[in-house]
C-alpha cells in the first residue's frame, strides 16, 4: 500500500468541500462522533440534509463565513491506498494557500460547475497545476444533477478544457462527471449517467500511479545533520544524515560534495540498526565516506557522474506570498533544501496574469502575483531544474525582517 | 535505477525523520515533548532512527499534571533509563503551589487546561526555541489546519490566520527572540498508522493501552477511571469493567473504552472497525466546536 497526495481546486460555490466530505462519507471514513458534531451544527443544506462541507472547514472564521481560508489536510484509506487530501481555498486572494497545498500533491482535482463550464478560475487553477508540475489532473465536472445529467453539457466542457490542457501542456487529464451533493460517480459509478463509461472518482484515485519517488540518475542528498557520537568505542564515527531527494546512491559510488567540490566514495549506508546496499529518493539515511572530507549541514552530496547545475544566477518562477510587496532593493534569504543563502531579485522577466495567462512586463510583485524573475544568490547553489526534480529545483524566500516565508520559487533556466 | 519496496509506513517514517533532523539543524535549544502516550513514544523511536548512534540533540520534556496513570510514569522512567537521554519534568502541581495556575472546581474539574501554564513556563525557563510534539492532523479539525512547523508568539499563542505557507519539504524555522516553534513530525499519520507502526517496530507501550480490569464510573456517557483525581459524589457508581485507554492524558479528562483488546492485532482491528474517533474519548474537546482551536490560540500543545 502506498500514499496518494492530492489537492482539490474549485471556487467558493463549486462544492469542493462537499466533494471531499462525500469521499469521506461514502468510504465510511467519518466517525460517529464527528458525524454527530456536524449533525448538531447549525449549517444545513437547503433540503435539510447535513452539510458535508463542514467537515473540512476547521476554523471558526471559516464556519462563520462558509468558506475555506486555509489548507486543511484530511486523511482516509481504502484497502488499496492511503490518501492525503489538501483541501485548498479557491478564491484568488488565497492563491498562496493553493500553491502551498499543491506543492506536495501528486494529483489535482479541478472542480468545474457544470452550469458554468470553464471559467476564469478554472484557468487560474489549471495554470497553478501546470506551474507546480502536478502530474495528474482530474477534471471533476460537478453539479451534474443541476443539468439533468446531460452528456451534451459534459462533452462541451470537456472539449473546452482540452484546449486549455494543451496550452498548459498538462499531460495526464481525466474527465469525470459527478454530483458531490448526490454522490454520483464519487465512490460508486452512477446509474443516472449510463452514457459515461469511465470509472468513479475513488476508483480512479485508487489505481493511478503515484510516482512519489524521483527516479533519475541524479542522486542527491542534502546533508541535514552530522552524526558524531564522540564516544570511546565510536571515536571515529562520522555519519552524514539526510534524505535522498532524487536518484539512488549505492555503496562504492563516487560522490562529490557541493559547494566545496571535494570528492570521495561511499563506504557505507546506514539506517538505524540496518546497513543498506543502496538508498533511493525518499529515504532518510546516514551516509559514510571513505575519506575525511569537510562536510556540514547545508552541503549536498551528489553522484559525481551526474553533477547538478551550479550557479549564483538562476531564472525562476516566483509566487509572491506576503502582504508586503516584493522589494528588489533588499536582500532576502533563500532556503533550498538544508541550505540558506542570501538572495536578491536581480530582474523581473515578466508577470503572468493568471486569469488570462498573458505575460506582462512588471517591476514589482504583490501578494499572490506569479511570474518569472532572475535570482542572484550569495553562494553557489547546486540545483536541478524544477521540471526535472521538484525537490532539488525548488526553494522558498524568507524576509529576514519578519522571518515570514514570502515567496515560493521554482528554478527553470540558467540566467546570464 | 532501482525499485525498492517503500510502503506508506516507510514514507511516513522517512518524512518524520527528515523533520526531526531539520529541527536539530535549525534550532539552538529544541525539546521533545513527551507525554507517555503512544504518539510521543512513536516520536522517541523516530528520534532514535534519526540520530543514533549519536545522542538526541534535545532533552525529553514531560509536562506532568500530577494526575497520572501510574503505569505511564513507570514506563517513562524505564524508557529514559534505557535511552540514556535527559528528561526535564515541568510540574503542574508546582505551578499551582506557586499560585501561577488555579485548580478548576466542580465535578468535571481537570488539569488539562493548566498544562498550558506549566508548558509555557518550562519553555521560558529553559529557553526552548522549538518543541517537538506528537499531534496529528487527523485528530481534530483545528489540528488539520496547522503547519508542521507552527510558529508561536512570545505568549505561546497560535494565530491560525497568520500561518506561514509551508511548501514542498522546506520548513522555515526562522523566529525572533522569545518566539518558539511547535513541530509536529507525525502530522500526516493517522491513529491507525501509528498503531501499525508500533506493531511493525515492536514498540513497547504502557499497559493501560491494553484491556485490563479497572474500577470506573460512567459520566456523560463516558467511562472514567475511579481515582482520587476525579471528583466523585454519591451519584457516581463505581463498577469494575474490562477497559483500555485509546489516548493517554490527564487521568481526569481521559475516558476509557470497554474493550477486550489485549494484543496489538486486536487493537488494530478494533480501531479499524470503530465508529468513534480517538478524541471522542477526550472530555477536553467536547466543550465546544472550536475547543481545540481556542486552546491552541492560548498556547496549548
Amino acid at each position: 500500500m502506498n500514499i496518494l497526495k492530492f489537492f482539490t481546486a474549485g471556487s467558493v460555490d463549486d462544492g469542493k468541500s462537499t466533494l471531499i466530505g462525500r469521499l469521506l462519507y461514502d468510504t465510511d471514513s467519518i466517525l460517529a462522533d464527528q458525524l454527530e458534531a456536524i449533525q448538531n451544527a447549525n449549517r444545513k443544506n437547503d433540503d435539510g440534509t447535513v452539510d458535508l462541507a463542514i467537515l473540512t472547514d476547521g476554523l471558526r472564521a471559516e464556519r462563520e463565513q462558509g468558506i475555506t481560508i486555509d489548507v486543511a489536510y484530511k486523511y482516509f484509506q481504502t484497502d488499496k491506498r492511503k490518501f492525503i487530501i489538501a483541501d485548498t481555498p479557491g478564491h484568488i486572494q488565497y492563491t498562496r494557500n493553493m500553491v502551498t497545498g499543491a506543492s506536495t500533491a501528486n494529483l489535482a482535482i479541478i472542480l468545474v460547475d457544470a452550469r458554468n463550464g470553464v471559467v476564469e478560475q478554472t484557468i487560474r487553477h489549471s495554470y497553478l497545476v501546470s506551474l507546480l508540475g502536478i502530474k495528474h489532473v482530474v477534471v471533476a465536472i460537478n453539479k451534474m444533477d443541476m443539468v439533468d445529467y446531460s452528456e451534451t453539457v459534459f462533452d462541451a466542457i470537456t472539449q473546452k478544457y482540452k484546449a486549455l490542457a494543451e496550452e498548459l501542456k498538462l499531460q495526464h487529464v481525466t474527465y469525470i462527471p459527478v454530483s458531490a451533493l448526490k454522490g454520483d460517480n464519487i465512490v460508486h459509478v452512477s446509474e443516472r449517467m449510463t452514457w459515461y463509461s469511465g470509472e468513479s472518482l475513488l476508483h480512479f484515485l485508487e489505481q493511478v500511479d503515484t510516482d512519489v519517488q524521483e527516479q533519475s540518475d541524479k542522486a542527491r542528498m542534502p546533508v541535514q545533520w552530522v552524526i558524531r557520537p564522540q564516544t570511546d568505542e565510536l571515536h571515529d564515527y562520522r555519519g552524514y544524515a539526510g534524505r535522498v531527494v532524487s536518484g539512488t546512491f549505492k555503496v562504492n559510488d563516487k560522490i562529490t560534495v557541493l559547494p566545496s567540490g571535494a570528492s570521495s566514495t561511499i563506504s557505507k549506508i546506514e539506517f538505524f540498526d540496518k546497513t543498506l546496499e543502496e538508498a533511493s529518493s525518499g529515504q532518510s539515511v546516514t551516509i559514510h565516506l571513505a575519506d575525511n572530507v569537510d562536510i556540514s549541514r547545508g552541503d549536498t552530496i551528489v553522484n559525481s557522474s551526474a553533477l547538478p547545475q551550479e550557479s549564483k544566477l538562476v531564472e525562476a518562477d516566483l509566487c509572491w506570498m506576503d502582504t508586503k510587496a516584493m522589494d528588489t532593493s533588499i536582500t532576502y534569504l533563500l532556503q533550498h533544501n538544508s541550505k540558506v543563502t542570501k538572495c536578491k531579485i536581480a530582474d523581473v522577466v515578466y508577470k503572468v496574469d493568471i486569469n488570462t495567462l498573458e505575460k506582462h512586463a512588471a517591476d514589482e510583485f504583490k501578494l499572490n502575483d506569479i511570474g518569472r524573475v532572475v535570482l542572484k544568490t550569495a553562494d553557489n547553489l547546486p540545483f536541478d531544474f524544477y521540471q526535472d526534480s521538484k525537490a532539488n529545483g525548488s526553494a522558498i524566500l524568507i524576509d529576514s525582517r519578519t522571518n515570514l516565508t514570502v515567496g515560493a520559487t521554482m528554478f527553470r533556466a540558467l540566467a546570464d | 535505477m532501482s525499485k525498492y519496496n517503500f510502503d506508506y509506513l516507510d514514507e511516513l517514517e522517512a518524512e518524520a525523520i527528515h523533520i526531526l533532523r531539520e529541527v536539530a539543524g535549525q534550532f539552538e535549544k529544541p525539546a521533545l515533548l513527551f507525554s507517555g502516550g503512544k504518539d510521543s513514544i512513536t516520536l522517541v523511536r523516530l528520534a532514535e532512527k534519526a540520530f543514533r548512534p549519536g545522542k538526541f540533540p534535545f532533552p525529553l520534556v514531560h509536562i506532568d499534571t500530577g494526575h497520572n496513570f501510574e503505569e505511564t510514569i513507570d514506563y517513562r522512567d524505564r524508557m529514559v533509563a534505557r535511552l540514556g537521554e535527559r528528561l526535564i519534568v515541568g510540574s503542574v502541581q508546582q505551578s499551582i503551589d506557586e499560585g501561577k495556575a488555579v485548580e478548576q472546581k466542580g465535578k468535571n474539574a481537570s488539569r488539562n487546561a493548566l498544562q498550558t501554564v506549566t508548558l509555557l513556563e518550562t519553555i521560558e525557563k529553559h529557553q526552548f526555541d522549538a518543541c517537538i510534539g506528537g499531534a496529528r492532523r487527523d485528530e481534530e479539525k483545528a489540528r488539520a489546519k496547522e503547519r508542521i512547523f507552527s510558529v508561536r508568539d512570545e505568549f505561546g499563542q497560535w494565530d491560525p490566520k497568520r500561518q506561514r505557507p509551508e511548501l514542498w519539504n522546506i520548513y522555515n524555522g526562522k523566529i525572533h527572540k522569545g518566539e518558539n516553534v511547535r513541530v509536529f513530525p507525525i502530522s500526516n499519520w493517522t491513529e491507525l498508522d501509528v498503531w501499525n507502526y508500533i506493531r511493525r517496530e515492536n514498540i513497547e507501550l504502557p499497559s493501560i493501552y491494553f484491556a485490563h480490569d479497572r474500577d470506573v464510573i460512567t459520566r456523560n456517557g463516558q467511562l472514567m477511571a475511579a481515582s482520587p483525581y476525579v471528583n466523585m459524589d454519591e451519584e457516581d457508581v463505581v463498577e469494575r469493567k474490562k477497559v483500555r485507554f485509546r489516548t493517554v492524558g490527564d487521568i481526569s479528562c481521559t475516558a476509557a473504552i470497554a474493550s477486550d483488546a489485549f494484543l496489538i492485532d486486536d487493537i488494530i482491528s478494533e480501531i479499524s472497525q470503530s465508529k468513534i474517533s480517538e478524541r471522542g474519548a477526550r472530555m477536553d474537546d467536547k466543550v465546544s466546536e472550536a475547543a481545540m482551536e481556542d486552546r491552541k490560540k492560548g498556547g496549548y500543545f
